[in-house]
């Protein structure tokens, strides 16, 4: 089924969507991937603040390649999302809702997905090029030293994505291998 | 007769090779998407195959890279034995050549200093670059920039004599299997049988570097591309994972001899965005 999504998502949102459905998503949207998961988590561990409003909040594993002049955004593509599995579960314990990215994901995620209500999409991997057509903005919200991996708060404009695990936890990557 | 070649005309090669390889992928790789798209049976593997192609007319129309991870930097580099090198060191040429690339051609820098420390070196360098000396007065330079979804998902297997063809049939399979969604599917496949560790290693690499179209010329290692490709095709991966008949475009074997005690079989993945370019000097 086809889904118009608006960004950030609510858990009664999130309770509609089911795995296999086929999405754009439309709104806010913080980009991160390793190294920042890495420095959110010890940030937290220090008792310090997130620097991104996790309520609510969709993150997308990605790190574009540079903008040219005029442009919102370079390539801007998935990354393998499992890599982001030792971090994800609990910034969704802190109201996290929507993860996008490629590839499986770790079974205390999945876990993480349904005690929270939320949701995994994947995005077409390698289609980067396209897939910046549908990023209208972007810009740093923290650590810019890391270069391509530092924090981005992105709009997205209709970016098609395919819902993969949903709320339930049903994994349409498990469907589709036991076909 | 030794023939000199001036470092910085490497540089400059490397540098447009960077640009080029990012940019824009092979006509066999072209080839073979569309190909992929005609006879892929699942509509939401058809829609996906035909984002990748829609893909790479945008990369192309309107100069963004194919793929955000436009890849650590692989070189190799087939060196006439007649040659000498001027003006320079040929590896800080080389990695030269990627620095002023990657920046020039708006490419991601993904290449940290340390891998524990993980600072970002900011300019893609160094390289990974593997030399061999051939006869002859001409360099050959293969760029071949790698992204890590598919590297991460490859494997080596140090298998008995006794496990066979049929051994390295499951090695293949199995790393593929396991690699699933994550290795951005349509993947091409390069392998690597014999040699010893690093070299099964490097086999499986450069395999990736063949033409999707052309086979190996043994007979039996021919067999076996084909045989490995339905296979894999019959595992339901499907484009992006998500189901469907195309999960890889070709598997490549390279072979070498081995020891009397080993059958080493490395499985090297990469995705459909399988980009190189090619230089003679």
């Amino acid at each position: 089924m086809e889904k118009y999504i608006q960004m950030p998502i609510t858990e009664e949102v999130t309770a509609d969507l089911k795995s296999g459905d086929y999405v754009y998503l439309t709104g806010t949207v913080y980009v991160a991937r390793d190294a920042a998961h890495k420095r959110m988590t010890e940030a937290l561990e220090k008792g310090e603040e997130l620097p991104i409003d996790i309520k609510n909040a969709a993150i997308y594993y990605m790190g574009p390649s540079p903008a040219r002049d005029g442009r919102a955004i370079g390539s801007a593509g998935p990354t393998t999302a499992s890599r982001m599995d030792k971090y994800a579960p609990l910034l969704l314990d802190l109201g996290q809702k929507a993860m996008i990215g490629k590839g499986k994901r770790s079974k205390e995620v999945i876990e993480a997905i349904i005690r929270n209500r939320a949701v995994y999409f994947a995005a077409v991997g390698g289609a980067g090029a396209l897939l910046s057509k549908c990023i209208v903005k972007s810009e740093l919200v923290c650590y810019e030293d890391l270069g391509a991996e530092a924090i981005l708060k992105i709009e997205v404009s209709n970016f098609p994505a395919v819902v993969v695990i949903d709320s339930e936890g049903n994994n349409l990557y498990e469907t589709v291998a036991k076909k | 007769m030794i023939r000199s070649i001036d470092v910085n005309l490497v540089s400059e090669q490397i540098k447009e090779m960077c640009i080029e390889a990012n940019y824009y992928l092979s006509k066999d790789m072209n080839a073979a998407l569309k190909k992929t798209e005609e006879n892929e049976k699942s509509d939401l593997g058809k829609k996906i195959l035909s984002q990748l192609q829609e893909n790479l007319k945008v990369a192309d129309k309107e100069s963004i890279p194919i793929c955000q991870d436009t890849g650590m930097a692989v070189i190799f580099m087939e060196i006439g034995q007649d040659v000498h090198f001027e003006n320079g060191n040929l590896e800080e040429s080389v990695n030269e050549g990627v620095r002023r690339g990657y920046e020039e051609g708006y490419l991601r820098k993904s290449v940290v200093k340390d891998p524990i420390f993980r600072e970002n070196t900011k300019d893609n360098t160094p390289a990974v670059i593997h030399y061999s000396i051939v006869p002859g007065d001409k360099v050959k330079i293969t760029f071949a920039p790698k992204g890590f979804g598919s590297e991460n998902m490859s494997r080596i297997f140090m298998l008995k004599p006794a496990d066979g063809i049929e051994g390295v049939k499951n090695a293949i399979l199995t790393s593929v299997s396991d690699a699933g969604p994550n290795a951005c599917p349509p993947m091409v496949i390069g392998v690597g049988i014999g040699g010893d560790f690093e070299k099964a290693a490097l086999m499986s690499k450069h395999a990736l570097t063949r033409s999707v179209e052309e086979r190996s010329p043994i007979p039996y290692v021919q067999k076996l591309e084909e045989e490995m490709l339905e296979k894999i095709n019959a595992l339901g991966i499907g484009p992006g994972g998500l189901g469907g008949n195309a999960t890889a475009l070709a598997v490549n074997i390279n072979t070498y001899p081995t020891h009397i005690a080993g059958l080493p079989v490395a499985v090297n993945i990469c995705c459909h965005v399988n980009r190189h370019a090619v230089r003679i000097l």
